[in-house]
């Protein structure tokens, strides 16, 4: 466990791994915006925002701000070279045409076939799906980066999502504090563990059965 | 300026467009390109009753916000309302009616409405009861499609950073975003702009909207609100 790298950190640098030069990548909010801070420098990316921007570069210094320069949750962003501006609907013409490589989103539950609940709790709050919808039915990996239990210590790895779908199975690959997880054919298959976690630990908090792959790695960092 | 197309106006002469119970088209991304002024005017004219149609709420003092906050609109069609919490508190008090589009669909939708095509077909959300209530579905080479309806409204109102006197305009960076959509989707367009510059000196190639799709412009006197990053 490297020392001074936090929980959030640690899930970032392994969803980092997944990005690789000349990928189109489409990161939500929270865990998946540190994604980028554990990139090597060799690795040339296009980041895609929902509201126009493919090229989107990191958060500008203060007083450097530029209002009419935003990423999707409204924050100032920067334009790297090679970055460009379009209107929202070619913006999801490139979602919906397969264009994204890979998108990281964050999420409520998962179920083991990859069903994913990220845009709405009953009653509760009702942000409505913005792009997630578009995002999970058609970028061509999704990754999902959350807790491995709610607030409450409720497991969101579950056999059937409880809270209403953003998408049916369209999550690839689980990753949490705890673990990472490919969604197969036959449901959930652990291939890793983040140090110092025991498999017990992880058995005892996942809301469904999943199969463990025979190698199973032991995330260093 | 000669104002030879007579588009150049105030805010003060559009605002005879704006009454109780329109449907209002908003360009805008979480109150980036959205018109300050027309908004302003809106509120400050007491129009009530609004449907209004675009990405998002805003925040509760920024953009369409501010409107959706003083609760002059009896419905929106929106993709995501998250960032203004007092449309979702009006939504469950049954003050606010919210019909939930997703985005890239609700720009295509807006799209739709703005260049003539009555209806899309989406595969998208097709498993989601929210999405598919009340649409019908088409079926076309063997595939289940969702019938999306296009959009349009009684007035559009949108943000850019230039205009010329016959409408034509160009848009500044991430402000761009469903701005040329809503443009076309208006059976009456209203620019606000940054600046306004004679025929002649926006170089014709990197117009965006071209000023057939734009009835009126006026100057704007920026924006008026505080970020929620500032």
């Amino acid at each position: 466990m490297g020392m001074g790298v936090d929980i959030r950190n640690r899930m970032a640098k392994r969803a980092a791994e997944e990005i690789h030069s000349g990928m189109v990548v489409n990161l939500g909010i929270g865990i998946p915006s540190l994604v980028p801070n554990h990139l090597p420098s060799e690795t040339k990316v296009m980041f895609h925002a929902e509201n126009g921007i493919t090229g989107m570069g990191p958060s500008p210094s203060k007083g450097e701000e530029d209002e009419n320069l935003c990423n999707a949750g409204g924050f100032p962003v920067t334009l790297n070279k090679g970055g460009s501006y379009c209107d929202s609907a070619i913006s999801f013409g490139m979602i919906r045409r397969g264009k994204v490589d890979v998108t990281i989103l964050g999420s409520l539950q998962v179920s083991k076939w990859g069903d994913l609940a990220n845009w709405i709790v009953p009653g509760k709050k009702v942000p409505g799906m913005g792009g997630a919808m578009e995002l999970a039915q058609k970028a061509k990996k999704v990754i999902v980066v959350m807790n491995h239990c709610d607030k409450q210590g409720n497991p969101k790895i579950v056999t059937s999502c409880s809270l209403p779908l953003t998408s049916s199975a369209c999550v690839d690959l689980i990753i949490t504090e705890l673990a990472v997880f490919l969604v197969t054919e036959e449901g959930l298959l652990l291939t890793e563990l983040f140090a110092p976690y025991s498999l017990e630990t992880v058995v005892n908090k996942t809301g469904c059965e999943f199969k463990i792959s025979e190698t199973v790695r032991m995330i260093p960092y | 300026m000669e104002n030879a197309f007579r588009k150049v106006t105030t805010l003060e002469a559009v605002m005879k467009y704006f009454h109780d119970g329109m449907t209002l088209m908003f360009g805008g991304f979480g109150g980036v390109g959205s018109p300050p002024d027309l908004i302003d005017g809106i509120l400050d004219k007491g129009v009530r009753d609004l449907t209004l149609i675009g990405n998002d709420t805003g925040f509760p003092h920024i953009g369409i916000g501010k409107l959706v906050s003083q609760q002059r609109a009896s419905k929106v069609i929106a993709s995501h309302i998250g960032s203004n919490p007092i449309a979702g508190q009006l939504m469950h008090e049954g003050k606010l009616e919210v019909e939930f589009s997703p985005q890239g669909i609700l720009a295509e939708r807006i799209r739709a409405g703005g260049v003539g095509i009555p209806a899309i077909l989406s595969d998208i959300g097709m498993d989601n009861e929210f999405v598919v209530k009340d649409k019908p579905y088409i079926s076309l080479a063997d595939k289940r499609y969702l019938v999306e309806s296009a959009l349009t409204a009684e007035v559009s109102i949108i943000y850019a950073k230039k205009a010329d006197e016959y409408g034509n305009l160009i848009y500044d960076k991430s402000a761009r975003n469903t701005n040329p959509l809503v443009a076309m989707a208006g059976d009456i367009t209203i620019a606000e702009v940054e600046e306004i510059v004679p025929l002649g000196s926006l170089d014709p190639d990197a117009i965006i909207t071209p000023g057939v799709f734009v009835n009126y412009v006026i100057l704007s006197k920026g924006v008026n609100w505080k970020w929620a990053w500032e």
